[in-house]
């Protein structure tokens, strides 16, 4: 499975990208490559963090045609979601992105991690909350492996913040899936 | 064996710490810029000692000094810097220093495309310091290639006493795969004076049999002349000495040339019953794979040699692979560099194609595929 995580630099998304691929290649034995493109600024302009996760051996290192697309920008949006595969995923922060036009038919799935990170005191944890609605409407990684991941990584004293803002994207997205199946993609 | 998640740029650091490099100096440049941090990190806790310098030229040539000194050394850059470490190469070369120095390439020419990758200091990693002399160069395509290329590249310094490079790029530099670090690895001790220190036979450049000198450590009490100019075996200024500067010149040719098979590390894919050879290296090799896999999928009998010895070049690889496939097709990140040897070495018994690009993104492998197409 191919996944690119993209939105500005700052948000994290490097990051989150790598506990991804620690999630499957440490603690699940997975083929995994993890790259990244950014512009010279270590702040603001266009970031992308993708994951190829195989059983089998990876040999091209870049995703072409992602199955899943995170999108935590509206540019990275215009800019990618044209690449995803047919049936492909786009999972949105509706705070950034309003147009996902260019997704065409693809499942859009929007969870609002800027808005539920503020909520829970930081809104720096965006990206984790992003991660677990990842999870949850992919189910890439098993959840508990990714929380292991996450809490591998997660600095001193933040932990509780992580797990909380992990359990919440994926509980998010958990129960949308749940109560209406297919209302995303007519957003 | 412990697995872990980690840049190609990181596992050069620990490969470069677990083959013994205790000394590192370097000055950032993006995309090298990791291996510099995490040796900063790294050193401190197996007392190694991190130093970064005032810039690429002071890096390189504190090495040499470190070197000297006996202590495994490695310095590391990208294109921009290395154009300026290569007047001190050259000088390590004669002085016969052991030393890694890692080449994260990125697409030049001068400041070019600092974040994104290229394979195009192929010939200056041959070429760049003036003068004729052997070359050790070596290529990772992955993380666990980047770890085991750089001790290699650790141990060929210390065994053929002289600076050896590891060129990587920007994509494996940069990219994290999950890699397992092996419970043993070889690890080679530059051969030491047979003689105790001030034995007045001591002759600080007489070969042994394979070409290589033993080395004193400045400071252990050996009479030595780290001499930059033509020298004799004695280590005296030998400038005008017609007969010690053909001695020491062929030598220094010589203990690479004449060990090239020992010096070749490469990987085949598909490649026994290929009638068409893609022959690349780095992250190339990557898509190359790939476009081996949907070549055979289609009924295309195509195979891959994957070279991680680009210096010297190991042309009985390619005279090997001449007589077996119809056509060869060279895929690396530049406009034809390698693609140069590769011609050399076929020598006309099978046509040699090209398939680069130098605009910062990798070859893939439907663009590999569609090349291979053209030239059956």
């Amino acid at each position: 499975m191919e996944l690119r995580l993209s939105g500005t630099g700052g948000q994290g998304l490097i990051l989150a990208g790598v506990i991804l691929a620690e999630a499957a290649g440490i603690y699940e034995g997975k083929r995994v490559v993890q790259t990244q493109s950014y512009g010279p600024e270590a702040q603001g302009g266009a970031s992308r963090s993708d994951v190829i996760i195989s059983a089998d051996e990876i040999l091209h290192t870049e995703v072409e045609r992602p199955d899943v697309l995170l999108c935590l920008s509206q540019e990275a949006c215009a800019k990618y979601a044209k690449d995803l595969k047919p049936g492909g995923t786009l999972i949105i922060d509706p705070l950034f992105v309003r147009d996902h036009s260019a997704a065409g038919g693809a499942r859009v799935v929007a969870v609002e991690a800027t808005r539920i990170a503020t909520e829970l005191g930081r809104k720096l944890v965006a990206n984790v909350v992003a991660l677990g609605a990842l999870c949850g409407t992919t189910n890439v990684v098993d959840f508990a492996t990714l929380k292991t991941a996450v809490l591998a990584r997660a600095p001193k004293g933040t932990e509780e913040l992580n797990r909380k803002a992990l359990e919440a994207g994926y509980e998010a997205v958990r129960t949308k899936a749940a109560a209406a199946p297919a209302a995303d993609s007519r957003r | 064996m412990t697995k872990v998640l980690m840049q190609g740029n990181e596992a050069i650091a620990e490969g470069a710490i677990r083959a013994g490099v205790r000394f590192f100096a370097g000055y950032p440049i993006t995309p090298a810029t990791e291996i510099a941090e995490r040796m900063a990190s790294r050193l401190p806790e197996v007392d190694g000692t991190f130093i970064q310098m005032e810039d690429e030229i002071a890096s390189v040539t504190t090495c040499v000094g470190a070197s000297l000194a006996g202590v495994k050394a490695m310095t590391a850059s990208s294109g921009p810097g290395i154009s300026l470490k290569q007047e001190n190469i050259g000088m390590a070369a004669m002085h016969e220093c052991p030393l890694v120095v890692v080449d994260v390439m990125r697409v030049g020419p001068a400041t070019g495309m600092a974040t994104l990758p290229a394979q195009q200091d192929i010939q200056q990693a041959r070429w760049g310091s003036h003068g004729d002399r052997g070359v050790i160069a070596l290529c990772p395509s992955s993380v666990a290639e980047c770890y085991d290329l750089t001790i290699k590249a650790v141990n060929l310094s210390e065994k053929y006493r002289l600076p050896v490079m590891l060129l990587t790029d920007a994509e494996v530099g940069h990219m994290r795969e999950a890699i397992a670090i092996p419970e043993r690895v070889e690890v080679v001790e530059r051969r030491r004076p047979d003689v105790p220190p001030g034995d007045p036979s001591f002759q600080p450049y007489a070969a042994k049999p394979d070409g290589v000198p033993p080395m004193a450590d400045f400071g252990a009490g050996y009479l030595w002349h780290a001499e930059a100019s033509t020298h004799n075996v004695r280590s005296d200024l030998a400038s005008t000495d017609h007969k010690s500067a053909d001695f020491l010149h062929r030598r220094l040719i010589d203990k690479v040339e004449k060990h090239v098979r020992e010096m070749t590390f490469y990987s085949t894919r598909r490649l026994d019953d290929a009638e068409v050879a893609v022959v690349s290296y780095g992250v190339s090799a990557r898509g190359s794979a790939g476009a081996v896999e949907l070549a055979r999928a289609q009924g295309l009998k195509a195979g891959l040699l994957n070279l991680n010895t680009i210096w010297p070049f190991p042309a009985h690889l390619i005279e090997d692979l001449a007589g077996r496939v119809r056509a060869i097709l060279v895929a690396e990140l530049n406009a034809g560099q390698l693609v140069r040897e590769v011609r050399l070495a076929a020598n006309g018994r099978v046509p040699v194609h090209h398939v680069g690009r130098f605009d910062g993104l990798i070859l893939t492998p439907t663009e590999v595929l569609a090349r291979l197409r053209e030239v059956l």
